[in-house]
């Protein structure tokens, strides 16, 4: 109990001083995730809407591995993402490796697959209610596509925040890829793993309240978002 | 859409932003969690950064990584503990050429009720063998690392193969040397640990040094430089300069004025070369 509360005065002390290194840590994990998460949304929704609505041969799949993909491991993820950008590897000339660039590829793989079969599950949903006035009005898939996006946005943010706090709360793969690197590839994650392997243990969970804080506050910013986009729709 | 298309395209911006933001000379240095999570690394850095301009990243991982980070040319520069993968990594021609820098010695660290009775004990084989006669709770590293082969050293002089006891009393955690303390300290078991970890392991109420001073316990640290024969984009030149610093005046100094709680954790080595065989 000691430790909990230990933990709480150290959380509170890191945000009441502005730490500057605590800043830097939490700057760059929003924005890593951040950007893996424009990329996943960029890839996964029309992927997901595609899948929803066009009918292929080995759809099925292409779905049943979109789902498998979901239970992926993160470790597994940096295992795959550092074989192909280690200067051995593929991509090695690149020079990504143990870079900020590096976690966000991982991370895009990481969420990418729960964005498209969650996206999936969603068009498909609004497709069995729309589908046939959409197929009334002459819309191929092309234009489909974009309109059930659009008419799923409400949904689709809560996927997007599903696909981001998978994102910033996982530590296996951007420990492989980024390899913890103080003022370069330290996220808040990777620092709570190095705390706790210095036996730190109070300023590790301070950092993992920190953490549940942020995912809290952009949690609410997004439910904010959403809010304002149904009032304007109705 | 069109939003979506966007925020790709800022999202790629900032990568490229990101990218253009590394200007200082950099060079990679694979090393062992010991030494980092000591504070080692965060007490003299900063002095050869500021002599001469050259950053160091530092990617801690167990030994058993940091010498394949190294061999597939990810890291620069190398500093380990383990003697004979160090002079494999040398023999392969993987590096071309290893410097001693300097020492810290292992201790067998256990609850302080001791119920193997080992304290005390200068025979740190011998003590293991007694751990494994009563069977009392024993961690282990079990990730590849310098500590991990050390420990393995001392059960082989033991006369004792642990792992068939794994999952009993004989515990591998597969884990850093800060985790496998962690472990020792709620079970509580004996584990060997390096003393530089030991001294900034925060939590350790539950555990106490039962057994020290065997000169078999003495760990030695090797610099190894990358070979850019085998590695074209290594940085040797920044790794060389970083491994004349290390082993010169000013690297030396700050190693021997590195204290933790007022010990020493680190001794110095002199700085004895070894070159890779001559390409054939």
């Amino acid at each position: 109990m000691a430790d909990l509360g230990e933990a709480f005065a150290t959380a509170f002390r890191l945000l009441a001083t502005g730490d500057a290194e605590l800043f830097e840590i939490v700057r760059l994990s929003l924005a890593v995730s951040g950007s893996a998460l424009a990329l996943a949304a960029g890839l996964g929704l029309p992927l997901g809407a595609a899948l929803a609505i066009v009918r292929f041969p080995g759809r099925r799949a292409v779905v049943a591995l979109s789902n498998a993909l979901l239970g992926l491991p993160a470790v597994v993820v940096g295992l795959l993402v550092y074989l192909l950008l280690s200067r051995s590897g593929p991509l090695g000339a690149l020079a990504l490796l143990f870079t900020p660039q590096a976690m966000v590829i991982a991370q895009t793989v990481l969420i990418t697959p729960l964005v498209v079969a969650l996206t999936r599950q969603v068009i498909e949903e609004l497709h069995a209610e729309y589908g046939d006035q959409l197929r009334a009005l002459g819309a191929g898939p092309l234009r489909a596509v974009p309109t059930l996006l659009y008419e799923g946005r409400l949904a689709l943010a809560t996927v997007l925040l599903a696909g981001f706090g998978r994102a910033i709360a996982e530590v296996g793969s951007v420990l492989i890829v980024g390899g913890n690197i103080a003022h370069v590839t330290r996220l808040m994650t990777t620092a709570i793993a190095l705390e706790t392997s210095r036996g730190e243990l109070a300023l590790a969970l301070g950092l993992g309240i920190l953490l549940l804080g942020l995912s809290f506050a952009v949690s609410v910013a997004a439910e904010g978002v959403r809010e304002v986009a149904r009032r304007a729709g109705a | 859409m069109r939003h979506t298309g966007r925020s790709l395209a800022l999202a790629l911006l900032g990568l490229a932003s990101a990218a253009l933001a590394e200007e200082r000379p950099f060079l990679t240095l694979a090393s062992t969690t010991s030494t980092n999570d000591s504070g080692l690394f965060e007490a003299i850095l900063p002095r050869f950064t500021a002599e001469t301009g050259i950053e160091v990243r530092v990617v801690a991982v167990g030994t058993g990584q940091a010498l394949e980070l190294g061999r597939r040319g990810d890291a620069d520069a190398v500093l380990v503990h383990d003697r004979a993968s160090e002079d494999a990594f040398l023999a392969e021609a993987h590096a071309l050429f290893r410097r001693d820098v300097m020492y810290n010695d292992f201790v067998i660290v256990g609850p302080p009720a001791d119920p193997a009775g080992v304290r005390g004990m200068r025979d740190a084989a011998r003590a293991l063998a007694r751990i494994a006669a009563r069977e009392a709770a024993f961690v282990s590293r079990g990730d590849d690392s310098g500590t991990h082969q050390a420990e393995l050293r001392l059960w082989r002089a033991a006369g004792v193969d642990p792992r068939g006891a794994s999952g009993r009393w004989y515990r591998e955690v597969g884990s850093g040397m800060g985790a496998a303390l962690n472990v020792a300290n709620e079970l509580p078991a004996y584990v060997l640990s390096d003393r530089a970890t030991w001294l900034a392991y925060e939590k350790r109420e539950a555990l106490a040094v039962l057994v020290e001073g065997d000169p078999v316990l003495r760990n030695p640290y090797g610099l190894l430089i990358v070979d850019p024969a085998r590695h074209p984009h290594t940085k040797t030149e920044l790794a060389t300069r970083f491994a004349d610093w290390l082993t010169g005046p000013e690297g030396r100094a700050a190693i021997a004025a590195f204290r933790i709680g007022g010990e020493s954790p680190f001794f110095l080595l002199p700085p004895r070369e070894a070159r890779r065989p001559p390409p054939r």
